[in-house]
């Protein structure tokens, strides 16, 4: 059984339908890229999948779980772990309480976290809001991993960050890949560090998964006409 | 700017040494003053936790504060009067304890506001408000029209509560006992906000979609802290009741809970420590304003507006500086 499973989902903003017959499935221990031009319903997608976006329809299971009825801290009390675009840390707090704030029972913790993320750990008592982007983003992928989460949702996490901040992202992800054994969902525009990490690939277009299969099946047509590379 | 810590500290040492040097002058009045400075920082450190903490404006502290006063006054007025509090298939007598006083206070105060924060927490912002004032409101005119214990006149107790073999009608061991449950009370609140829990609160505060992201209900959060939040508010009343030896309606008006409001925001919303240093600043400006006006609220209103313009970390921030990122 899948780990986590989405049956010809639809989603609307008001009255404009964003997701159309949406399917696709994630097992255990899998890292899935969701792919597709901006606007194409990608975040719309992980918004379904995070119970952040109205009543959906067709089915979202997580675990075999149904997630549509359930309330956003529902589905992340479940195991989703959601580090959202933009990062939006909590900018209130320091990067130590934005860590505690987030804690659930489990493996992860702070000192978990600071190992994963050693900038972390030297700016432990620094407020969020006076973080770099990439430390914020380190910070929000630490955060969600604090919820101890069996699916790690990854939206933009490398967007407009310098390239070593990019490798440092990248290189914890393959690391959570090779080290925990969790389910990671990414998306991400850059195709060369996503084949080092994804097993899995789907392709979004105007709102409908229009392509689903290895990584490595990614053809040079699929790219040039989906995602325009 | 001074430190936050070294700060609190020093207000502390002040609000101790004042009624100390008031003892040696024979100063009792001082004493009194002190000691409802001290009280009504408690009550603020209750508000400040839901309002500060929580972002709850709550214009319905009065309810917990005066409940926790009706508590005092009820069970005092059964045991001074020898007639039990509840006679059924058991009987129930008042008491002059203040340690049973204060846990009775602070349960019937946290028991009303997590019926009223279960309620009033469906709504948001003006609605919330709104509904808190009811609430308090509802409380008011219910003691008015409660013939049993006073109603509008109130209820005197004659002879203040016993604790623990000390002579609590002596001013300077009364301060002592409500100092110590101030510091108790500050030890409580700056453990909860550092705690997960109050984290989570605090991050609720900025954004909810975010924090239910991570798996923690806003609802939950801030029913607990508005719970706990009247809890203390409670205790307050209780002591405040004990202080004056009389409860009335006029603990639950609308007017105690803005001023308990003014404590928190002439201290600092969102510092531990903020309603301490409010309250202590309104005592001192009802005694000081006090003595050349009748009209001293128009000096505190203009006061009040000064620091929400031009200061709105508070006393606390305007001399210790933004440690506190968002309030």
């Amino acid at each position: 059984m899948s780990l986590l499973s989405l049956r010809n989902v639809t989603a609307f903003y008001g009255p404009s339908q964003a997701l159309f017959d949406v399917s696709f499935s994630l097992d255990e221990g899998q890292v899935l890229a969701l792919l597709g031009r901006n606007g194409m319903g990608k975040s719309t997608t992980v918004k379904v999948i995070c119970r952040l976006l109205g009543n959906p329809d067709g089915k979202v299971t997580f675990d075999g779980r149904d997630l549509t009825a359930l309330p956003s801290f529902r589905a992340a009390r479940l195991g989703i772990g959601l580090v959202p675009e933009g990062r939006r840390c909590f900018t209130n707090l320091t990067v130590h309480e934005n860590l505690i704030a987030a804690a659930r029972p489990g493996d992860w913790t702070f000192e978990t976290v600071a190992q994963l993320f050693p900038a972390l750990a030297e700016r432990r008592d620094q407020s969020a809001a006076s973080l770099s982007g990439g430390e914020q983003q380190m910070l929000a992928i630490g955060r969600a991993l604090m919820t101890n989460p069996r699916l790690l949702i990854l939206d933009e996490a490398t967007e407009g960050l310098a390239p070593v901040i990019r490798q440092q992202i990248w290189a914890a992800i393959a690391r959570l890949k090779r080290d925990t054994g969790m389910a990671i969902l990414v998306i991400d525009k850059s195709l060369s560090e996503l084949a080092a990490v994804a097993d899995r690939a789907v392709i979004l277009e105007k709102g409908r998964s229009v392509w689903a299969g290895d990584f490595g099946d990614l053809t040079a047509d699929l790219t040039d006409r989906y995602l325009g590379v | 700017m001074i430190r936050e810590t070294t700060l609190n500290a020093a207000l502390l040492v002040l609000l101790l040494a004042v009624p100390l040097a008031a003892l040696i002058l024979d100063e009792l009045f001082i004493i009194t003053l002190a000691t409802r400075a001290v009280i009504f920082a408690i009550a603020g450190i209750g508000l400040n936790l839901a309002l500060g903490f929580g972002g709850l404006v709550s214009l319905g502290h009065a309810a917990f504060f005066g409940i926790g006063g009706y508590a005092m006054g009820i069970l005092a007025y059964h045991a001074q009067t020898y007639t039990p509090l509840i006679e059924w298939h058991f009987v129930i007598d008042g008491t002059k304890s203040m340690p049973v006083i204060w846990l009775t206070a602070t349960i019937a105060s946290a028991i009303a506001a997590l019926g009223i924060g279960a309620l009033s927490l469906r709504t948001s912002g003006v609605y919330f408000i709104m509904i808190t004032l009811a609430f308090g409101q509802m409380f008011y005119f219910f003691t008015i029209s409660w013939p049993a214990y006073g109603g509008e006149d109130g209820l005197s107790i004659y002879v203040r509560n016993g604790f623990a073999g000390f002579n609590t009608m002596d001013p300077i061991t009364f301060f002592a006992i409500c100092y110590a449950m101030l510091l108790a009370v500050l030890w409580l609140v700056a453990r909860l906000v550092r705690s997960s829990f109050g984290l989570a609160l605090g991050a609720a505060r900025q954004n909810e979609d975010r924090i239910q992201a991570v798996g923690q209900r806003p609802f939950t959060l801030y029913l607990a802290a508005f719970t706990i939040s009247g809890a203390i508010t409670g205790l307050a009343g209780a002591l405040f009741a004990d202080l004056n030896r009389f409860v009335s309606p006029t603990m639950f008006s609308w007017q105690t809970s803005g001023e308990i409001m003014v404590f928190v925001i002439l201290g600092g919303v969102g510092r531990v420590y903020g309603p301490v240093a409010g309250a202590a600043m309104f005592i001192l400006l009802e005694h000081v304003l006090g003595g050349l006006s009748e009209f001293w609220h128009i000096y505190l209103g203009a006061i009040l507006l000064g620091i929400v313009l031009f200061a709105r970390g508070g006393l606390i921030g305007l001399l210790a500086g933004r440690e506190v990122a968002d309030d």
